[in-house]
């Protein structure tokens, strides 16, 4: 029998995987530093997710703060609710992007960080914009509330599908004259390139690992869940850890992890335990909703779906398709890096992407989360549904939700499009005769 | 007799359908769902199994066939009294539920009274009782809590006025009560009840079973097959209140596409108009859906949206159609939010357009918002196929036309008089198909 899980349930505690533990401390331990970096003296930056230069950053020994991944730990805690409210209550329109609101009440209200303590002014914003128009309108937005200075460092948008020479010389053209000079007088640390290769050549260890435990889906049934387990996956790559002997010891470690249970032949760890039998496995485009993210994953684990890839991984930086950071090519590398993110990918080149993973993953179709109020994702992907369906002959579906607006996520709904839409693989496989 | 039955648990209202092995329906039954999914289920279902009953005796009484022309009338004249029989039956249950609700603190004072005026209203009741079923009346729904509450109210303003005593008690006797006979599930023995009914209706005219052979002993044969409920699927959105497994639930979407197909089997795109959601859904040549898309964080432009109307207006909502067809100049409502165009409608009526114009525009503005769903879906593909309880709605039929029309060009647009019926009909047939595969 169906169990519901009604807002008043409270659902046991959630069971976590060593790694998942590990990550909690680094991601604790990192908050624990913000909090106290003007303390110890430490310049600290805000920079966004798709496309950061951690390393660089590093460089300057300059801590990390990233507002998405702010909103993102309250709307999990369920807080950017009564933040989203705050940032309307100021004038910001409820089709705003809700990390950005997330992000604007949450200052509003004290600025307390995910930790429970206040979060540092940034003395620098660095905007490494990746496709999103709505990081330039946040930033003004942050500029004028810090009254600090910020760089743009402008990345070339794919408009058709492939990397020029000119646009890797524009990007590291802006490095060399404008970011490096400026991240060094607002630090006041001299950039030393070696540092930097450094840097760089642990990112490429550690993503390394990242890659094979995202493809690690391959296998069936698949050790992972590459959608609500893979954004816990991607939380150190595409944070504030790239270039750390931490990232590479949680890597390494993750995979021993993965490797173990790919050995014992079992599926991934949900927040109920270990998957049942896996039925269905899909490709997800789309960011997830957060702010029911545990129910939301439920309603997949418990009909035996599992996601074996999703393009939200790449968001951060797309790595599978062979890029690494090249401590022979450091600025260089930095540009490639940015231009790669999958929000700066035309459309036809994130078809082609979604095509690939259905293929190579073996999935049974594909499912969009739309996102009301993010432009940069959702746009687009109804044709991108269409096209992808008609290149793989598998069925897709289509869901409406939220990042961190709770107001935005009908569980109803959700869940009976998404039966719906598994019920739909079950009939096209029975094809016409067991179409019971 | 092996059966299979689907029910569809709607937002609105609940359906169920009994199919056989030749996959003919031979029931259908509805409900309001507005007591609660559980017993909705029950009653629809209940309702169904009577429907089959009927379509059995149609088979034992030749009815339709040459030489048995008076099978019909027989079988007209025993569905009335039956249908009497139930009337009563619940009548005595409201009645009794009725008197209980004076128990309670808020009546003691003129418990009496009160008493005293819901006999007299309910002796009233079950006298006019008979000719809300004789022959050629008219009854404008057949749902218990419609029929009986309309006249309740009319013979307690009566009697209030004659007694002198406040009105709103005596209604809020009723409202406490209709609630708990409405959640009680049918009672009784069917079979015992279709007996009763053949014997009232000898007893009140003995001339009825004159015709083509012993029509009493062919009902009793008919009663005789015994109907088994091999497999029940349910659909819905209260599918999952229900204590039924996994296997026994499939989703409305797939329902609708299947239902949709058995009725067309040519069908390509279906539109369903439910209660609270509106669905584009694209199926191949064997009913099995290829795409699907519904509306989202907004409900404006479903069924329920016209229930709204209806309200706002005064009006019952099946008048709104008809009413809406006297147009010659629909109003432009623009709107894709149909709760604004409620607002142009305020707007309208006060600056004197017509009602119907205003309607008729309205209609249009909830089909606009339908063919969104339907193009995101992929479009409209010959034939197409309008289901739910809108498509009975002959101005929204009328607009939805035009706008595929204009948008698909010429493309076959299927009714069905049963559509309301579709998601259950599929829902038989996933039933059916769990046993046959």
């Amino acid at each position: 029998m169906t169990v519901i899980v009604g807002p008043k349930t409270k659902p046991p505690e959630a069971i976590k995987d060593a790694s998942m533990a590990r990550q909690k401390q680094m991601v604790n331990a990192h908050y624990d530093r913000l909090a106290s970096a003007k303390e110890r003296g430490e310049k600290v930056a805000a920079t966004f997710v798709p496309g950061n230069l951690n390393e660089l950053l590093m460089c300057f020994d300059m801590v990390n703060n990233l507002p998405e991944v702010n909103a993102i730990q309250n709307g999990l805690r369920r807080q950017s609710g009564g933040y989203v409210m705050e940032a309307e209550k100021l004038g910001h329109s409820e089709d705003v992007c809700t990390y950005v609101k997330s992000d604007i009440g949450m200052m509003a209200k004290g600025n307390i960080g995910p930790n429970g303590k206040p979060l540092p002014d940034p003395d620098v914003l660095l905007l490494s914009y990746t496709g999103c128009f709505t990081f330039m309108k946040w930033f003004e937005l942050l500029r004028r509330q810090y009254k600090c200075e910020t760089i743009m460092f402008q990345t070339p948008y794919l408009a058709d599908g492939r990397i020029t020479t000119d646009m890797i010389s524009y990007m590291v053209k802006q490095l060399r004259q404008d970011v490096i000079p400026k991240l060094e007088r607002i630090s006041g640390v001299k950039f030393d390139i070696d540092r930097l290769r450094e840097y760089l050549r642990k990112s490429a260890k550690a993503e390394d690992d990242h890659v094979w435990v995202l493809q690690s889906a391959k296998h069936k049934p698949s050790p992972i869940d590459a959608y609500f387990g893979g954004i816990y996956y991607i939380g150190p790559i595409f944070g504030a850890f790239r270039g750390t002997d931490d990232a590479i010891e949680y890597y390494k470690f993750l995979r021993a992890e993965v490797e173990q249970r790919i050995a014992q032949g079992k599926g991934p760890v949900t927040p109920d335990g270990n998957m049942g039998q896996e039925r269905y496995r899909l490709v997800v485009e789309g960011p997830p909703n957060y702010t029911n993210f545990r129910q939301f994953w439920k309603m997949f684990y418990d009909e035996g779906a599992v996601v074996v890839a999703s393009s939200y991984t790449k968001v951060g930086g797309t790595y599978d398709y062979g890029f690494r950071h090249d401590p022979d090519r450091p600025l260089e590398s930095l540009a490639e890096y940015c231009l790669n993110v999958y929000t700066n990918r035309n459309l036809p080149m994130r078809v082609d992407m979604l095509e690939n993973y259905i293929n190579e993953y073996q999935a049974d179709g594909l499912l969009i989360n739309s996102i009301k109020s993010c432009n940069s994702f959702s746009a687009g992907q109804l044709l991108m549904m269409r096209e992808v369906e008609k290149r793989t002959g598998k069925p897709a579906a289509f869901i409406e939700t939220d990042l961190v607006d709770p107001r935005y996520f009908s569980a109803a709904n959700v869940k009976n499009r998404l039966e719906s839409y598994f019920q739909m693989i079950e009939q096209k496989r029975a094809g016409f005769r067991g179409a019971a | 007799m092996r059966t299979f039955v689907g029910i569809d648990l709607g937002s609105t209202t609940t359906k169920a359908v009994l199919m056989d092995e030749n996959k003919e329906v031979i029931g259908r039954g509805i409900t309001n769902s507005r007591s609660n999914y559980a017993t909705a289920a029950r009653v629809a279902s209940e309702e169904a199994r009577i429907d089959a009953r009927f379509t059995l005796f149609r088979r034992a009484l030749h009815v339709g066939e040459a030489g048995h022309e008076h099978s019909a009338e027989f079988l007209a004249a025993l569905e009335r009294n039956f249908r009497l029989i139930q009337f009563l039956e619940q009548l005595d249950d409201l009645e009794e539920t009725c008197h209980r609700q004076l128990e309670a603190d808020r009546f003691k004072s003129i418990a009496g009274p009160l008493q005293e005026a819901l006999h007299i209203i309910f002796a009233r009741l079950r006298q006019e009782a008979a000719s809300l079923y004789a022959p050629g009346a008219k009854r404008k729904s057949d749902f218990f809590r419609d029929i009986a509450g309309s006249r309740f109210h009319v013979h307690a303003e009566a009697v209030a006025r004659e007694m002198g005593i406040a009105l709103d008690m005596v209604l809020n006797a009723y409202d406490k009560s209709i609630i708990e006979v409405e959640n009680r599930p049918p009672g009784g023995d069917l079979s015992d009840k279709f007996r009763r009914a053949v014997a009232r209706m000898l007893a009140a005219d003995s001339h009825a079973a004159d015709g083509e052979g012993d029509f009493a002993a062919m009902i009793e044969s008919a009663l005789g097959i015994e109907l088994e409920e091999t497999y029940l699927v349910g659909t819905g959105y209260g599918r999952v209140t229900l204590p039924f497994s996994k296997e026994h639930i499939r989703s409305e979407i797939l329902c609708h596409g299947l239902g949709a197909h058995m009725m067309y089997p040519g069908t390509r795109t279906v539109l369903d108009i439910g209660g609270q959601d509106t669905k584009g859904i694209q199926i191949d040549g064997h009913g099995i859906v290829e795409n699907f898309q519904m509306n989202d964080r907004c409900a404006a432009g479903c069924g329920r949206y016209l229930g709204y109307i209806a309200d706002e207006m005064n009006m019952g909502l099946h008048e709104l159609g008809p009413l809406a067809m006297q147009s010659n100049r629909p109003a432009r409502i623009n709107s894709t939010c149909t709760v604004f165009a409620g607002a142009e409608l305020r707007d309208r009526l006060s600056l004197g357009e017509k009602r119907e114009d205003i309607l008729a525009g309205l209609h249009r503005a909830i089909i606009l918002r339908a063919i969104s769903i339907i193009s995101r879906s992929g479009g409209v593909t010959d034939q197409f196929t309008f289901t739910g309880g809108v498509a009975k709605n002959e101005a929204a039929v009328r607009e939805l036309r035009k706008l595929i029309q204009e948008n698909y060009g010429e493309v076959t647009i299927n009714i069905n008089p049963d559509s309301i019926y579709t998601g259950a009909l599929g829902a038989s047939e996933f039933a059916r198909r769990a046993v046959a595969a």
